[in-house]
């Protein structure tokens, strides 16, 4: 079955796609920002595919390990094929990805996690806002700068703390 | 001045009947809702980040505390995407008893979800009953770990020790009784004039609808997709025995109710074909490089004092590369997502929760119905807030 859904993404979007390779079982595609929407929705409404279930939105930070610093990990599977196929995109910091909100309601809630999590913001969702920290919360706390054991004062007397609450490095955008 | 229409309502955080920290913010005309906002992170401790930062038999400890309901489901997905990532072979023993703690995990988890469900529309006595009968599983958690709900039981590999002397039997006396107790709670509910007003044409949600917010488990079998990751792509053994995935047909609180009192009775079976055929052998793989020796091998051998040593103080290192790997929790498709650099400790942990997911629907299930519906929605969503926020 991989065989066919790498023959048909190759025919058509080769321009679009960097790498295609097979892990541990599960076809993996790195794909372009620019080409997300257009292969999401062919593997979509392919009647041979039928990727119709949007299962996971997530991402991962290779901060120094990578020239691009995030890759984006969707995982598509075919409810009525049996099968997944997992599409990848790498963006370094401060790069937009098209949001994915359009074709599945589930990329709403998957993709504030996403944002809130990583500070990668999806152009086109309808409500980017945080989801799981505080909303004004400083920072992204899954990226690999910033620190696991120590957390921003909310309240404090001590000078100190508060200032180091405006010269924190993991400060992000806000 | 006649301007005002719309009145917004903040249900929780601190509500009975949101199962949790829960805040969903309600805007009502009158007593009709016209769209309902859920409001998470309550209850967010940072469970992926912290994992990055423990070996990987470490980190296992805290998936217990995600899905606190069922705990052994997301031991099975962590346990499990790493074997994908290394490529382990379980020993068949391992697979049986597995199945057998992921069934009866899922007996417990429905019940509480009955008994909190039928609590929150009004039958009080249910829950009762259900906590009555939860407990017998429980002491079957604390009979094979030690442990009454955090279990950890599962090892990369296989389990974390082998099943005491007993366990048969003890297994065998829950499939005496639970049978007749499932058919008490339905005699309490199915036909009840009550619960059915409450529940039946309630919250419906369509096949399509359910596919495209990305519902899963008995939420999404409710709306009559047959789809069940054990039967669609079978792990552990679940391709060794025979079972019915239950569907529903309109897709309302009624059916979801139907579809999880159904998959009780067929986790029963699927626990009464295994317990028929633990093998003998031994609980966990063999591969000394990620489990192990047996701790009297170790007090005689010098080499397996070595391994021993190694994997206390060490661990193991997976390859390099990055695995997605699902299973049918109670509460629907949960996943488990690892990057791992070839380090001792994970790079990147993500799990899909469903409750996450299937909590995003909320607003779908209760749009332009009355605000007591929303409480009957909730319910049969089947949520666990620890689960959502992690």
């Amino acid at each position: 079955m991989s065989s066919v859904i790498e023959e048909k993404l190759k025919k058509g979007y080769s321009d679009k796609i960097d790498e295609l390779y097979t892990f541990r079982g599960d076809l993996n595609v790195i794909i372009k920002p620019s080409g997300l929407i257009e292969i999401c929705r062919f593997l979509k409404i392919d009647t041979e595919l039928k990727f119709n279930f949007l299962s996971c939105i997530t991402a991962a930070d290779y901060l120094g390990k990578r020239d691009k610093r995030f890759e984006v990990v969707y995982v598509l599977y075919s409810i009525p094929k049996r099968n997944r196929v997992i599409i990848k995109i790498r963006v370094d910091d401060g790069e937009d990805i098209p949001s994915l909100t359009a074709l599945w309601d589930t990329a709403n809630f998957q993709e504030r996690e996403v944002y809130d999590m990583f500070g990668i913001k999806f152009t086109g969702h309808p409500d980017m806002t945080r989801i799981l920290m505080d909303d004004d919360w400083i920072g992204h706390p899954q990226r690999k700068d910033f620190p696991l054991t120590y957390e921003l004062p909310q309240f404090s007397h001590s000078r100190d703390e508060i200032d180091t609450r405006h010269k924190a490095p993991w400060r992000g955008d806000e | 001045m006649a301007e005002f229409k719309t009145m917004v309502l903040n249900m929780g955080p601190q509500h009975p009947a949101t199962h949790g920290v829960l805040r969903v913010l309600l805007e009502l005309d009158g007593e009709t809702v016209i769209r309902a906002k859920p409001m998470i992170g309550y209850l967010h401790t940072g469970i992926e980040k912290n994992m990055e930062a423990k070996t990987y038999t470490q980190a296992l400890t805290m998936t217990d505390r995600m899905d606190y309901l069922a705990p052994l489901s997301n031991n099975l997905v962590y346990v499990g995407a790493i074997e994908k990532l290394m490529e382990v072979e379980v020993p068949p023993r391992a697979e049986y008893v597995r199945v057998i703690m992921i069934e009866l995990t899922r007996i417990a988890s429905h019940l509480v979800w009955l008994g909190t469900h039928a609590i929150d529309i009004g039958a009080m006595s249910m829950l009762l009953y259900c906590f009555r009968e939860r407990e017998k599983i429980i002491q079957m958690y604390e009979f094979v770990s030690g442990v009454r709900m955090m279990a950890s039981y599962f090892r990369v590999g296989g389990l974390a020790k082998d099943i005491p002397a007993g366990f048969d039997e003890r297994v065998k006396d829950i499939l005496d009784t639970f049978p007749s107790k499932i058919n008490e709670y339905e005699g309490l509910l199915t036909e009840n004039r009550i619960w059915r007003k409450r529940t039946i044409g309630v919250g419906v949600v369509s096949a399509e609808d359910a596919i495209n917010s990305g519902l899963s488990g008995p939420n999404i079998r409710g709306s009559g997709v047959a789809w069940d990751l054990r039967k669609s792509n079978p792990y552990s053994y679940y391709d060794k025995f025979e079972f019915d995935i239950p569907t529903g047909r309109n897709g309302d609180v009624y059916d979801r109710y139907k579809v999880r009192l159904s998959e009780m009775r067929q986790s029963l079976r699927i626990v009464t074909q295994a317990v028929e055929g633990i093998p003998e052998g031994p609980f966990i793989t063999t591969d000394r490089k990620i489990a192990p020796p047996p701790k009297p091998e170790v007090l005689k051998g010098m080499e397996e004092l070595i391994h021993h040593f190694k994997i206390f103080v060490h661990g193991f290192n997976p390859p390099e590369g990055d695995v997605y790997f699902s299973i049918e929790s109670p509460k629907g498709e949960i996943g488990c997502y690892i990057v791992s650099d070839g380090s001792k400790k994970p790079f990147r942990v993500h799990f899909r929760p469903p409750s996450f997911v299937n909590i995003s629907a909320l607003n779908k299930l209760v749009e332009g119905r009355m605000v007591a519906d929303v409480i009957a929605c909730i319910g049969s969503l089947d949520i666990v807030l620890g689960e959502i926020d992690r």
